[in-house]
């Protein structure tokens, strides 16, 4: 009995150390060495700071900036740490709602959303497309639709003072399509996107 | 639907198909035991491992001491992912200052990850350690995928050995599964990950001031090793709480085609392996047939579900149509770079699969699109499935399959050359059974316990989805939720664990014993009166057997869930 526990045990721990310490910190190496950039998380640093990472979403509210998806990720509150409340594109606490497609809450969530988007962008030229008013997967989706940018485009401009026209090349400059034509659907980064504004438009902030 | 999502999934089903068959030859090597090219690289730190681990290779083992070094194997690295996880406090490599994990979230993950199920109730970013998640998660990534590659070669060695006594060794079994399959894909595929922007650092998270000057810290950690290795070895179990619908675990569309070929090909290649190893390459053909076209229908009906949309967001004024400027459909839960038809055919694939890791969140499928990922799992796994543990799940089917035939037309079953006779029938119909029994049962308690009640998050059928989801998951060791149940609370953490070692371990035990039992007869050769089982009459027989026994079980309760919700949704009904 004994003498076949201790292969178990013994394999357990050298697989252990094998592939829990070995295989990881060589991954690191290799990593660090071949794609430093991407290996530290793809960050963006703007006059010095970190903005944020490139493939991660974060929120925008001000009307001159184009706005990201609905995020449902959350935060401890603050009074009760035991309870959670909304804190959108929190990077540290990825979530979706895991809304139910008859849920009362969720529906009515996002008819709410669709009045606020409709409110924000009176001049918008598209339907409202659906990704702009429901919430991702990891609450961290730092795309949208070219039409929930084309959709914001009026309102941007307006906000910036200068001609839709001149926005409307921006996000074109700024949308990604299918890789190799054919995977994915085609996308805007929003900070990306946000960033090039700012660089375009200085004076406007 | 459109042209760019169907080609897309065409596209997925080649690559895989195309990847499969050189593995599945390269992997019939590794099992032989033979000699070849790969094991003058990797020889001598095989025979340095098992000199260390005092394991002799050339001891072959009977079912029962197979079964006892796999069962003690899956104990041992248990209990080690469990003490883990509760010292992690004063463990090296936190940068994130994560307390000790709760000892019934600690028991459900350790058994979750042990399983190869990967249920997370754990948070990922916000409950483990760098040092939890590689020492704990990472390892079980290996051992426990290598755990079912290993049950599965003694199943083929007991059909293709004549009156035979042994059925190989465990030990060296899982090793070479490690050694020469799962490690080197994985590093491979780790450095893949990193050059498409998935994150390998230690550092501490990340503090970033956005452009309007909020402050978002950003979660970091070794996530492209432990990625790889939770793609291919059928784990699914996240680095972070989104899983691979995080950009850092899934940051492109390129990373999302090849993480989804990932959940499918070692099973796949397996598939083809079995054909080579039995000596009789169309037998592994017409299984993988059988599994392709359960898969294909699967991802057929979720894609058709989710591109429709929500009708109820629809009448809102929203444009739900899919076009190359919008992915349109039912974006609840999904990501923009992945769209509608990468979504549908991951759930598909990691439901078939016993993976169950996402890139969008199952519990905002419409009604029908969500079922089609619970019914995948509650034919117990067997579409590919877990690595290896899904085609020694699948050989099960097929043996009750050769029974109904031989029943039809009267004569002793019998399948590879050997007869299959009342002890291996009932040892198979007990693994099948187990399914719904654990599933149902346990469903059953939750639905009118207190304790399991408060878990749903939503009241009306689709409350009753959520349970039902997550105990299919965890009896079919997949991993995946509807995640909106609060699964994370003493009576879910104790009874999903519970369930996960019964469609675990009360599975293995008798599909070892149908091996041992399988070995000691002699192989008899073909006659006239053989049913052929490499034909289309057989697939067709054989997906029968799977839809008829899945669907009568579990229909009931399906139309309870998530066939009612469908109707109440169209009549506008919310709860």
């Amino acid at each position: 009995m004994l003498k076949q526990l201790l292969p178990s045990a013994l394999l357990t721990l050298v697989l252990t150390l094998l592939l829990g310490l070995g295989y990881p910190l060589a991954m690191t190496g290799a990593a660090q060495a071949l794609f430093p950039h991407q290996a530290h998380g793809s960050l963006i640093e703007k006059n010095g700071h970190v903005i944020g990472s490139g493939l991660i979403g974060q929120n925008f509210t001000r009307p001159i900036y184009f706005h990201p998806r609905p995020s449902a990720t959350t935060a401890p509150d603050p009074a009760d740490p035991s309870k959670s409340v909304p804190a959108p594109y929190n990077a540290a606490n990825s979530g979706a709602s895991n809304a139910a497609p008859t849920s009362k809450s969720y529906i009515e969530g996002t008819k709410a959303l669709v009045a606020q988007a409709k409110a924000e962008n009176p001049g918008a030229r598209v339907p409202l497309p659906v990704d702009l008013v429901t919430a991702s997967g990891s609450g961290l989706d730092p795309d949208i639709s070219p039409e929930a940018a084309e959709y914001q485009v009026p309102r941007v401009a307006k906000a910036r003072g200068v001609p839709d026209d001149d926005v409307r090349a921006l996000v074109a400059a700024n949308t990604e399509g299918r890789t190799f034509g054919l995977l994915g659907e085609p996308h805007v980064n929003v900070l990306k996107l946000n960033l090039a504004l700012d660089a375009r438009w200085p004076a406007s902030r | 639907m459109n042209a760019a999502g169907i080609l897309q999934i065409v596209l997925f089903c080649a690559v895989l198909t195309a990847g499969a068959i050189p593995l599945g030859a390269y992997m019939a090597r590794v099992y032989s035991g033979q000699r070849f090219w790969a094991s003058a690289i990797l020889g001598p730190v095989e025979r340095v491992l098992y000199r260390l681990c005092r394991i002799d290779p050339a001891q072959e083992q009977h079912w029962t001491a197979y079964a006892f070094a796999c069962l003690m194997f899956s104990v041992a690295g248990l209990l080690v992912l469990y003490a883990v996880m509760r010292v992690q406090a004063v463990l090296p490599l936190n940068p994130a200052g994560e307390a000790a994990v709760a000892p019934d979230l600690a028991w459900n993950t350790a058994v979750s990850f042990a399983t190869n199920t990967n249920w997370q109730n754990y948070g990922g970013e916000n409950t483990l350690s760098y040092l939890t998640q590689m020492l704990g998660m990472t390892v079980h990534n290996f051992t426990s995928a290598a755990t079912g590659m290993a049950v599965l070669v003694a199943l083929v060695r007991a059909f293709v050995r004549r009156q035979g006594r042994t059925l190989g060794n465990f030990y060296v079994d899982a090793v070479r599964s490690i050694l020469y399959i799962l490690l080197p894909l994985s590093v491979a595929f780790t450095l893949l990950l990193v050059w498409q922007g998935v994150p390998q650092n230690f550092d501490a998270y990340t503090q970033a001031v956005t452009l309007e000057g909020a402050r978002q810290v950003i979660a970091q950690g070794p996530v492209a090793s432990q990625e790889a290795i939770k793609m291919l070895g059928t784990n699914g179990g996240g680095f972070f709480n989104a899983n691979s619908a995080h950009p850092f675990e899934n940051p492109t569309a390129l990373t999302d085609l090849l993480e989804m070929v990932a959940i499918l090909l070692i099973s796949a290649g397996l598939v083809f392996s079995f054909g080579r190893m039995v000596g009789d390459r169309r037998q592994g053909r017409a299984l993988f047939v059988a599994m392709g076209l359960m898969l294909v229908v699967g991802i057929g009906i979720a894609y058709w579900q989710e591109a429709a949309g929500n009708p109820l967001i629809q009448a809102m004024g929203v444009d739900v149509a899919a076009s190359d400027h919008a992915p349109g459909g039912n974006m609840e839960g999904k990501e923009v770079r992945f769209g509608i038809a990468n979504s549908a055919a991951w759930a598909a694939a990691t439901t078939a699969a016993s993976n169950g890791s996402v890139n969008s969140m199952h519990d905002s499928f419409m009604p029908i699109g969500g079922l089609v990922p619970m019914f995948n799992i509650m034919l117990s796994e067997v579409i590919f499935g877990g690595v290896g543990s899904g085609l020694h799940g699948m050989i099960v089917f097929v043996i009750v399959t050769v029974f109904i035939a031989g029943l039809m037309v009267g004569r002793t079953p019998e399948y590879l050359g050997k007869k299959m006779e009342a002890k291996e029938v009932k040892l198979a119909v007990l693994c099948i059974l187990l399914f719904p029994l654990a599933i149902l049962g346990f469903g059953a308690a939750a639905m009118v316990l207190p304790a399991g009640l408060a878990g749903m998050a939503v009241k009306g059928p689709h409350g009753l989805s959520e349970v039902l989801y997550a105990y299919t998951s965890a009896t079919g060791n997949n991993g995946s939720a509807f995640a909106g149940l609060s699964g994370n609370t003493l009576w879910y953490n104790v009874t999903l664990g519970a369930a996960m070692l019964i469609g675990r371990f009360l599975v293995i035990i008798p599909t070892l014993a149908i091996a041992g039992s399988l070995v000691a007869k002699k192989i008899v050769p073909p006659s006239a009166g053989t049913f052929p089982t490499h034909g289309p009459l057989f697939v067709g027989l054989l997906i029968a057997v799977i839809v008829v026994i899945g669907g009568l079980t579990f229909f009931p309760v399906l139309a309870l869930g998530p066939i009612v919700e469908h109707y109440l949704l169209a009549a506008g009904t919310l709860f």
